[in-house]
C-alpha cells in the first residue's frame, strides 16, 4: 500500500494516479477482510475500488489528464501538513492496541449492542442492527449527505448542459 | 462506436447477475454483510456499465433522468417517513419496535424500509452523478 502511495504521489500522469487508487482501495479492502470488518470491506471495494475511480475517470474525461508542474515548491502547504502528520502520530502512541478488551471503545455501548442486538431487532448481522436501528439518525445523515452530494454535482453539471441546450434551441 | 461488441455482449450477459446480486445484498444485508449502502452502488454500477458501452443516451433511455431525480429524493423521504411513522404511533421518531405487534417484527420491519430508502438514495445518486458527468461533455 505504501509503494502504490508513492507512485500515487511521484506520478504526474493522473490517467494511472486514479487506477492506482483504486488498487489502493482495493488493498484497503482486503486489510478490511483481515480484520473481520466484512461490512466495511465490502463498502471500500464497491464505493473506493469501483464506482469512485469510474467518476474520477469521469472527471479526467472534463478536464486533462497530466497534472501541472507547480512552479514553485509550496513551503507553507507542506510545513502544514507536516506538523498535522507528526500531531497525529503523536496521538496514534496514545490508541489502545488492536483488539484491546478493555479499550475506551469497546467499554461504553459495544457490550450492550452485542448482548442484546439479535433480541432486540432479531438482526443477525450486528452491523445492520446498528447502522440501521441504534444509529438511525447517523445513517439518515449519511444518506442526506449523499442527496446533497448528487443534488451538488447536478446543479453543477446538469444546469450548464441545460443553459448550453437551451442557447442552441433560441440561436436555431 | 460499434467495436465493443465483445465488450458489450458481455456486459449484456452480466447485468441481470449484477442486478440480481444488487438485490440480494440489499434483502440480505440483515443476515450477512451488506446493506443499502453496498446494493445501492452495485444497482448502480449496472447502470454504468451499460451506459459506457452502449452510450448515455441509450442508458437515459433505460433509466430516465426523471426517474432518477425522484428516486434521490424518494428514498431520503421513505427513510425519513419510516422515522415519522414511529411518531405517529405515538413514540420516538425512528423507533421502529412499535411499527408491529412485536418490537422484533417491528425492528424487522423498519430496518428493511430504512435499508430500502438508503439503497434508493445511493443507487440514484451515483447514477445521477455519472449521468451529470457523462452528459457534460456532449
Amino acid at each position: 500500500m505504501a509503494l502504490v502511495i508513492w507512485f500515487v504521489i511521484r506520478l504526474r500522469n493522473l490517467f494511472a494516479v486514479v487506477i492506482l487508487l483504486g488498487l489502493y482501495s482495493l488493498l484497503a479492502a482486503t486489510l478490511f477482510v483481515h480484520l473481520d470488518a466484512v461490512d466495511v470491506a465490502f463498502t471500500e471495494a464497491a464505493v473506493g475500488a469501483g464506482i469512485s475511480t469510474v467518476l474520477a475517470l469521469g472527471a479526467l474525461a472534463l478536464t486533462t489528464s497530466r497534472e501541472a508542474i507547480p512552479e514553485r515548491i509550496p513551503l507553507l502547504p507542506l510545513f502544514i501538513v507536516l506538523i498535522v502528520g507528526v500531531a497525529l502520530i503523536y496521538a496514534s502512541l496514545d490508541m489502545p492496541l488492536y483488539g484491546d478488551a478493555t479499550a475506551a471503545a469497546h467499554l461504553h455501548v459495544a457490550p450492550r449492542y452485542i448482548e442484546r442486538s439479535l433480541s432486540e431487532t432479531g438482526v443477525p448481522n450486528m452491523v445492520t442492527a446498528v447502522l440501521a436501528s441504534y444509529r438511525g439518525y447517523d445513517t439518515l445523515g449519511e444518506v442526506t449527505v449523499i442527496l446533497t452530494a448528487a443534488v451538488g454535482v447536478v446543479t453543477i453539471l446538469g444546469t450548464a448542459v441545460k443553459s448550453v441546450k437551451t442557447s442552441k434551441q433560441s440561436s436555431n | 462506436m460499434t467495436h465493443f461488441l465483445i465488450l458489450r455482449v458481455v456486459a449484456k450477459l452480466l447485468m441481470p447477475f449484477i442486478l440480481l446480486f444488487a438485490l440480494y445484498v440489499q434483502f440480505h444485508g440483515d443476515f450477512g454483510p451488506g446493506g443499502g449502502f453496498q446494493a445501492g452502488i452495485i444497482f448502480a454500477v449496472a447502470f454504468i456499465l451499460y451506459a459506457l458501452l452502449y452510450g448515455v443516451d441509450l442508458a437515459t433511455k433505460v433509466v430516465p433522468e426523471w426517474l432518477v431525480r425522484w428516486g434521490l429524493a424518494a428514498g431520503l423521504l421513505i427513510y425519513a417517513g419510516t422515522g415519522l411513522l414511529g411518531l405517529v404511533r405515538q413514540s420516538e421518531y425512528l423507533n421502529y419496535s412499535v411499527l408491529r405487534d412485536t418490537p422484533v417484527a417491528g425492528q424487522h420491519l423498519g430496518i428493511t424500509l430504512v435499508e430500502f430508502g438508503v439503497g434508493v438514495t445511493v443507487a440514484s445518486a451515483m447514477i445521477s452523478i455519472f449521468f451529470a458527468f457523462a452528459k457534460y461533455r456532449s
